[in-house]
């Protein structure tokens, strides 16, 4: 048998039994017998002596060629059999990927905080400022500066806890209205505020009333503020809050601080206008009022009202939240049971 | 108000559905609170005529009633009501019949005899028991002979029941609408409709008396009284009212009495104008005074009561004997009766003020009182008193005495208001031209005069409530109509919205608390005055509501944590473990001396149970001390103080667990506390082992913060050295640190504590404590040799401090 049939033969033979080894041990033995120095073609190339001058380089052009045949089959086999060495152990470190994740507990926003926090950043992206005032207010300022003087019947309207004659807790936050306007420059330009809090009235708690609630006062004043302003700022207000598909109307109404007055509805929430038993068949639902500032609270706070003028408006965050939530009973908000404050919080 | 439909009708052509006109009215005068129509879910009852009633064999109460109802032969019916009797026209629910509830009447058999229906009280078909004339309250209605009912006809329109009444919850300004007359204006304008007014003039006089010799009148209070009326009838039977005048009350919810009070209450509903009718036989002195009595003299109202008088009650008075509260009620003792004869009417107008002062004082609040308050048109006193007078005469079958007495003129004074259409347009944000805006103005019936673009609206006495021309502008907007105004949004200079730098820090604050794992939660200001005192930072007086509602909330908080206990124990006692609450919020401190309390910015959380939800890879961790401590550090830490926080052990909270608690400093001012509340308190509170921490908000806002500024990240490495050391229990990490500290200023860079034990094969008073100390030079390499002689300096210093054994 000459060279050239013993190195058809070695490939052959070779690369069946690389093909049949299932072991990288046995891939790497293979590798060693049949390539190393002690193997096969080793021994066959040392026959290259005996073989005339001018047939070497094609012998040795077929030695080069079985080699690497047999080299790129060991290189193969050997990337198959990794991947199934990998394979398999990924396959026993499976696990049940349905299996809980590790709890990060986030606590929640106060349902009333983020509808309040909701208004402010509104607010705040038409120019206006967010403005605190005092829970325990002087009967000036929660009653007279807005035009309701001592034994006005308009005082009736909201049931008042008093501490002394003069010193109450604040039925309304209309009194940061006042306070806001006698300190406001407007040589330095227009009053636009908006504060919200908590309020206090003499009333028994239960479903739907509560001693305790917040609201959220509301002040434009400027040279050239219109009704229609108010119209409009109270739409962008129910869109923001409810959504595009609400409506506002306005009704006439009457508060002592305001002239005009008017009352908002918003299109019932349940029956989107149709009339049901949430609005009593009226399509409407009444969240907020509003009005031109009267000039008697203009001129209390120092403002000249032939000059100035502009709009303010009061709303409940608490209704609010019973009626975008469909919450029944406003206690739920004072309680603090975990189960009711962890339902409100959606991002989306 | 209980506006009539029907009533409506009378001043005007009005071809509207009364669900129409309401919702007209609603939007643009008074909201409605209801349209009702009373005859709505009734069925087959019609009118009967008792032809024959005897006893039941059976019963002791019970009569079987033959009763003609419009049919051929009369029906069987047995009645248990004790006035039924023979030849009376009744109310009858015939077989088949829905009565009140959508109750249906059937068929049947009573003790044996057969019943084919039933025969009614006006309860049973809908009527309010508070305007059911008081003889038939307990038994059925019998129709009066003047009804002219017919048996077989339904009873509805007889009894108005086939009305639509638009009940209007009117604004306190609204006065006006208290009254048909002001109702009929106002619907006169919204639909441009001219009224017809059927005042009725008082005919029906003897010309024989003269009112003065009669009766005189004194008015000593002459500021609180705006107007003084009285007329005389005599020779009054007084007998029930005409049917038509009780069906119209009681379709108002006024009970029909007698005539006389009868014909008071209808002028009321009429005019707006309350009126009082004095027995005048029952008057001794014959001289009415109007002004006071002494503090706490004794006076009975109509209505039965015993009460005691205020000095500055206004009151009516025969001599000096008082005979009414003025504008509130009457008296028991001048009482119209089945016997009186003469009749004195009162009409006039009282200070609102003092009258509101009076019903609210005796908790008063009648019809009357309620329209005093709002205010009364000064232009009708008179004719409302003729009107009465005349309808007292004619009914009673009397005649009035031909003058009145006129102690005080009503003063009905037109209101004049300029203002221009620059204006109207400028506030309203319309573009409305004279014509339009003259339209609207004629419209309520205000006198206009125009010139060129100036209004000089002259407003009648009736609208009390026109002063200004903000009154106007609301009158033009309403009738105008809010759904015809456009939506503009202000114009005008820019202003910037932006949060103050403390209201920032508040919505961080509550966002790290937030992340923290704490739920935001908000309490009542007003607590017990026990609870208001617990847990205070600083010494205050308490704030006190000065008639609280309930003892429960009658005192304002000088601590938050006391209401997150509260709520705490409303979640352990719903079976929820884990509460992790916080909030922020004002407490209230007041100075001895003042009136007025100062309202601090808080901030306080509590955490009981686990803040870990159970879970199936391990077991849930308690929370403890440390676990508050965690969340309130990262807090403090994140504010970015100018000073450093600490920690320091704090015995002096009596709620608090002694050996447990921290006051927190900022510098060396304390600014809170936090640890574990006091077993006992717990307790009270019954709520399981919570800990909780309280900060004084408003100083951490106030506290100067650092500028920040970037760090530059170093490219030298640190160096670590690890000490274990075995340490008397009573010796603290923070004296530990800082004696660490005090030796070696140079590199440290770091102390880290990484295991604290005490217990097995640690001595009795000792614990074993490690530290990581980490050394770094942020300008060279540093050596192994710096670093030793660093380490060692500092465990010396250790040494030199504490008794301690290095491991």
């Amino acid at each position: 048998m000459g060279l050239h049939e013993q190195l058809e033969e070695l490939k052959t033979k070779s690369l069946k039994e690389i093909s049949r080894t299932d072991g990288l041990k046995n891939l790497e033995d293979i590798r060693v017998n049949v390539l190393g120095k002690k193997g096969p073609l080793t021994e066959i190339l040392r026959g290259m002596r005996d073989i005339p001058k001018e047939e070497r380089p094609k012998v040795g052009e077929l030695s080069n060629h079985v080699r690497d045949n047999i080299v790129t089959a060991i290189d193969e086999k050997k990337a198959e059999l990794e991947k199934a060495h990998i394979a398999k152990k990924l396959e026993s470190e499976t696990i049940d990927v349905t299996l809980p994740g590790k709890p990060v507990t986030q606590g929640q926003p106060h349902v009333i905080q983020q509808i309040i926090d909701n208004i402010e950043d509104l607010f705040l992206g038409m120019g206006y400022q967010v403005i605190q005032g005092p829970e325990v207010e002087t009967d000036k300022y929660n009653f007279e500066m807005l035009n309701l003087p001592k034994d006005h019947p308009a005082r009736d309207m909201q049931d008042t806890f008093y501490i002394t004659d003069e010193i109450l807790m604040r039925s309304q936050t209309s009194p940061v209205q006042a306070r806001t306007m006698e300190k406001h420059d407007f040589s330095k330009g227009p009053l636009k505020m908006i504060s919200p809090g908590v309020v206090y009235r003499r009333d028994t708690d239960d479903a739907t009333h509560s001693h305790q609630f917040h609201q959220v006062e509301g002040l434009v004043i400027d040279k050239n503020i219109t009704m229609t302003d108010l119209k409009g700022t109270l739409e962008v207000l129910a869109k923001e809050l409810f959504g595009d598909r609400f409506e506002v109307r306005l009704r006439p109404s009457y508060f002592p601080f305001t002239e005009p007055s008017v009352e908002a509805d918003v299109t019932c929430f349940n029956c989107m206008g149709k009339g049901c038993s949430v609005c009593k068949q009226t399509g409407w639902i009444e969240v907020l009022g509003a009005g031109m500032v009267h000039p008697n609270v203009l001129r209390m706070a120092g403002v000249d009202s032939k000059v100035y003028g502009g709009f303010a408006f009061g709303l409940g965050p608490d209704r609010f939240a019973m009626l975008r939530y469909g919450v029944d009973d406003i206690r739920n908000f004072y309680q603090n049971d975990v189960r009711f404050l962890t339902q409100f919080s959606k991002k989306g | 108000m209980k506006v009539s439909y029907k009533w409506l009708k009378e001043y005007f052509d009005l071809d509207v559905e009364p669900k129409v006109l309401a919702e007209k009215i609603e939007r643009t005068a008074v909201e409605v609170d209801q349209v009702t129509r009373a005859e709505d879910g009734l069925k087959k009852i019609i009118v009967g005529y008792t032809l024959d009633v005897r006893p039941h064999p059976n019963s002791d109460h019970l009569n079987i009633c033959q009763v003609e109802v419009g049919e051929d032969e009369p029906i069987q019916i047995v009645c248990g009501a004790p006035n039924v009797a023979k030849g009376q026209y009744v109310i009858v629910a015939l077989h088949g019949a829905r009565i009140k509830d959508n109750v249906k009447i059937k068929r049947s058999k009573m003790r044996g005899e057969q019943s084919n229906g039933m025969i009614c009280a006006l309860q049973e078909i809908g009527f309010d028991e508070k305007v059911v004339p008081k003889v038939y309250v307990n038994g059925i209605y019998v129709f009066p002979e003047d009804s002219g009912v017919k048996p077989g006809e339904p009873v509805y329109s007889y009894l108005g029941m086939d009305d639509d009444v638009i009940d209007t919850s009117v604004t306190p300004n609204r006065g006006d609408l208290f009254s048909m007359d002001g109702n009929a204006y106002e619907i006169g304008a919204i639909y441009d409709k001219k009224l017809t007014l059927n005042h009725r003039q008082l005919k029906t006089v003897d010309e024989t008396d003269n009112i003065d010799d009669l009766l005189k009148v004194k008015i000593d209070a002459p500021d609180d009284v705006l107007a003084y009326q009285m007329g005389i009838v005599k020779n009054v039977t007084i007998a029930p009212s005409p049917f038509w005048l009780q069906v119209r009350l009681m379709t108002a919810g006024v009970r029909p009495i007698n005539n006389v009070v009868d014909i008071t209450n209808y002028i009321m509903l009429k005019y707006g104008q309350p009126l009082h009718a004095f027995d005048y036989d029952k008057l001794s002195a014959k001289e009415i005074h109007v002004g006071y009595s002494p503090d706490q003299t004794k006076f009975v109202t109509l209505d039965g009561e015993e009460r005691s008088l205020k000095a500055t009650d206004l009151m009516i008075k025969d001599g000096d004997k008082n005979i009414a509260m003025a504008g509130v009620m009457g008296g028991l003792d001048t009482e119209i009766d089945d016997h009186t004869h003469t009749v004195v009417i009162e009409s006039a107008i009282f200070d609102p003020i003092k009258v509101r002062k009076t019903a609210r004082y005796h908790v008063l609040h009648s019809e009357a009182s309620m329209r005093f308050e709002r205010g009364i048109n000064p232009a009708t006193v008179t004719e409302a008193l003729h009107e009465a007078l005349e309808l007292a005469a004619q009914f009673g079958d009397g005649k009035a005495v031909k003058d009145q007495i006129t102690a005080v003129k009503p003063n009905p004074q037109a209101v004049e208001v300029t203002l221009d259409l620059t204006r109207i347009n400028h506030v309203l944000g319309t573009q409305l031209s004279v014509d339009e805006v003259t339209k609207i103005l004629e419209r309520l019936q205000f006198t206009v005069q125009v010139t060129d673009e100036t209004f000089v609206v002259t407003v009648p006495a009736r609208r009390w409530d026109i002063h200004i021309p903000a009154d106007i502008l609301e009158e033009i907007a309403r009738i105008y109509g809010y759904d015809n105004l456009p939506s503009t949004l202000p114009t005008g200079s820019t202003t910037i919205g932006r949060l103050t730098t403390s209201q920032q820090v508040i919505r961080g604050v509550r966002s790290i608390l937030q992340g923290s794992g704490l739920n935001q939660a908000m309490s009542y200001g007003l607590t017990t005055a026990q609870k208001a005192k617990l847990f205070m930072m600083q010494s205050s007086e308490e704030t006190k509501l000065d008639f609280p509602m309930s003892l429960d909330h009658a005192v304002l908080r000088m601590n938050l944590i006391s209401g997150l206990l509260d709520d705490v124990a409303y979640n352990v006692a719903r079976k929820e473990a884990n509460v992790a609450l916080y909030e922020q919020g004002r407490v209230f401190y007041r100075t001895d001396g003042t009136d007025r309390p100062t309202e601090v910015e808080h901030l306080a959380g509590a955490i009981t149970g686990s803040l870990e939800t159970k879970n199936w890879y391990g077991k849930e961790a308690p929370v403890d001390f440390y676990q508050l401590k965690g969340i309130v550090d990262l807090l403090l830490h994140d504010l970015n103080f100018e000073e450093s926080i600490s920690y320091v052990a704090s015995k002096e909270y009596p709620e608090m667990h002694p050996g447990r608690t921290a006051d927190i400093y900022l510098g060396d001012k304390v600014i809170g506390f936090m640890g574990q509340v006091h077993p006992q308190v717990a307790k009270q509170f019954k709520i399981p082992e919570t800990y909780v921490f309280e900060l004084d908000l408003q100083a951490i806002l106030d506290a100067p913060k650092k500028i920040q500024h970037y760090d530059p990240i170093s490219k030298y490495p640190a160096i670590t050295r690890d000490v274990a050391l075995l340490i008397d229990q009573k010796v603290s990490n923070t004296e530990i640190v800082a004696a660490l500290q005090a030796a070696s200023n140079r590199h440290l860079e770091k102390i880290q504590l990484f295991d604290v034990y005490a217990g097995k094969h640690i001595p009795e008073g000792k614990k074993s404590v490690a530290y990581t100390l980490t050394y770094r030079d942020k300008h060279n390499t540093l050596t192994e040799e710096e670093v030793n002689k660093e380490f060692e300096q500092a465990i010396e210093s250790l040494k030199k401090a504490f008794k301690v054994e290095i491991r």
